[in-house]
């Protein structure tokens, strides 16, 4: 989403951090670096994270010295939640965080439908978290600093990229004036208004949304319950949608939907958001942390790889807020570039693997822009022959479960099924939740050293190959991290057998990014070593 | 009552959905009504059962 322009209300620089002289500003010669990061919001720290975590070293540059303005992205879905947790940063998050699973929608004053997101049992991760923006990106940092081999550097603008055969050469610009670098990868996360996408000269074809959204962040003590609360039409906002949820800290995100003709800078007034928020709330007292008039986009690059230039996240494309989809689906592509990436690097791969990153990331951009403009069309009516239909649904929903389902205030960010070529197709059936191109579901299972645990958290950061015991432990190709299930891990639940369809010799190969590309009903070193080798190898 | 059903039998309740928008994006509210009677119309005489067509009435007239 981007700003109409900046708010006046109250803005918070929540952390801030300093600039420091780097010594490839002195260097005699422009010094080359194997990666650079652009950004140093969610997605940037996540592949930077990732990447140093496969031992590479990254540079991360930032045109900024602070985090803050506003909690932005508050929810935080599952995947998301799972790939923070094998970098190590999960864990203050889902305890800072609010943890909901209960969405009521409103037609009027009057509750039509509700939905529980029902997590299922025996996942470490919950559903969602709601958590501000901020707090996510200072565990980030803070991770950042703690492990070895990233080296971030606050108020280094990219104000030029020269593209060469085998890398890219960047003029940075910082409080000292401007230098340049060189680097094998540029990694291009520096968001909606992405530098590095205009120093390329690419298009970012789409549509533009003209409906305007104020949002506003809210602290006040209420009783409100922990569920995410949508309107429609509400007596307190009449013709319009209406949103609340809740974070921590006693703060509440609150959208109003302002229709196309809103005046943005009468909107944006503290007298004139109190008073549309007073109708919503009341009486009771609450303080303003951050306010913004927004709309939105719905587009994206026709690529994501560009030579030497890899675009991830908000860079690469934009999809309105409804379901939660823009950051969340950052953190995934940070996810699914980082350990292909590193194969190149390592010379494990072919430059070639990048053209899956694109594919697959293409696919889930294209689902979430899909989706978030289906709820957009529910939503924001285009006209009054729309809303008749819209409004015909709401009517409906109370008394017919059809109308309910076709009710639609943003379908939640779920994880991408990959069709790809990196996944060597099923021979024979298999049932459970678990599906080829997908991550694997996540288990409760027990380890020799008595200690309950789960699934995910046991895997490595390479290929994992999972083999349901069946007599002797089996030798894995080399390349590979074997995991007996009865014999390593213990299914004491019975959940492995259930998500996996897990038969006696059953084996699973997992991709390095915890997504299944091949299982077979028994062992066999060599079907499994040739999908290693078709997933590195980007599927030919 | 009996024979009406109102479970969802979409797939993908959101693509109906669009189909549906998407047919009356750029028309008149009049032009609109006037492609929601050809429809109805339409999906009667599919449905072939004049009970079920009664209690589908009696439901779109049952709420506001």
């Amino acid at each position: 989403m981007t700003s109409a322009s900046a708010a006046k209300a109250p803005r918070k620089a929540q952390y801030r951090y300093g600039y420091v002289r780097s010594p490839d500003q002195d260097a005699r010669t422009t010094v080359r670096h194997p990666v650079v990061v652009v950004g140093a919001g969610p997605v940037g720290l996540t592949v930077s994270l990732d990447l140093a975590q496969r031992g590479l070293p990254v540079v991360l540059l930032d045109d900024a010295d602070r985090i803050g303005e506003g909690s932005r992205g508050i929810c935080w879905a599952k995947r998301t939640l799972e790939i923070w947790d094998r970098l190590g940063v999960a864990a203050p998050m889902v305890e800072k965080g609010v943890t909901w699973k209960l969405g009521k929608v409103f037609l009027g004053d009057d509750p039509v439908y509700a939905f529980d997101l029902l997590p299922e049992e025996g996942h470490k991760m919950p559903a969602f978290i709601n958590l501000q923006q901020y707090f996510v990106e200072h565990v980030l940092v803070d991770r950042v600093c703690d492990v070895e081999g990233i080296d971030l550097r606050w108020k280094n603008k990219v104000v030029g990229a020269d593209r060469r055969n085998d890398g890219v050469r960047l003029t940075v610009e910082t409080p000292e004036g401007e230098y340049q670098l060189d680097a094998d990868w540029v990694i291009a996360a520096d968001g909606a208004r992405s530098a590095l996408r205009d120093l390329l000269g690419l298009g970012f074809p789409g549509l533009t949304f003209e409906e305007k959204f104020l949002i506003a962040d809210v602290k006040m003590s209420a009783d409100f319950p922990t569920e995410r609360r949508f309107w429609f039409d509400p007596s307190f906002h009449s013709g319009q949608s209406a949103l609340m949820h809740r974070q921590p800290d006693n703060v509440w995100r609150i959208d109003l939907q302002l229709g196309p003709d809103a005046d943005v800078e009468a909107e944006q007034r503290p007298e004139q958001v109190t008073a549309r928020l007073k109708k919503m709330l009341g009486e009771r007292s609450f303080d303003l942390e951050w306010v913004s008039i927004y709309r939105f986009n719905c587009r994206r690059l026709e690529r994501f790889v560009h030579g030497r230039v890899i675009f991830v996240g908000d860079s690469a494309y934009q999809v309105s807020p409804f379901g939660a989809r823009g950051a969340n689906s950052g953190v995934q592509d940070a996810e699914n570039l980082a350990w292909k990436l590193a194969a190149i690097m390592r010379g494990q791969a072919d430059a070639a693997l990048l053209e899956s990153y694109d594919r697959e990331r293409v696919q889930a951009a294209d689902e979430n822009i899909a989706h978030s403009t289906r709820s957009t069309d529910f939503i924001a009516p285009r006209s009054a022959a729309e809303r008749g239909l819209r409004n015909a649904v709401l009517s409906l929903a109370p008394a017919a479960m059809f109308a309910r389902r076709m009710v639609n205030s943003g379908r939640l960010s779920i994880a991408t099924v990959y069709r790809s070529a990196l996944s060597t197709p099923d021979e024979t059936l298999f049932a459970g939740s678990a599906r080829l191109g997908a991550p694997v579901p996540d288990v409760p299972v027990r380890g020799n050293d008595g200690k309950n645990g789960f699934l995910l958290e046991k895997l490595g950061s390479g290929f994992e190959v999972l083999h349901v015991k069946n007599g002797a432990r089996p030798h894995a190709p080399e390349g590979t991290k074997l995991i007996v299930i009865g014999e390593d891990l213990h299914d004491d639940a019975g959940l492995f057998a259930q998500r996996f369809d897990a038969t006696p010799g059953a084996t699973y190969v997992l991709r390095p990014d915890q997504h299944l590309t091949a299982r077979f009903r028994a062992f066999d070193a060599d079907a499994v070593r040739k999908a290693m080798d078709r997933a590195l190898s980007g599927g030919r | 009552m009996g024979k009406l059903v109102t479970d969802s039998r979409f797939g993908d309740p959101d693509e109906a959905y669009v189909a549906l928008i998407e047919a009356r994006r750029g028309l008149t509210e009049a032009a609109a009504a006037a492609l929601d009677t050809r429809l109805v119309l339409i999906l009667a005489n599919h449905i072939g059962d004049v009970d079920v067509l009664k209690e589908a009435i009696a439901l779109a007239k049952s709420v506001r």
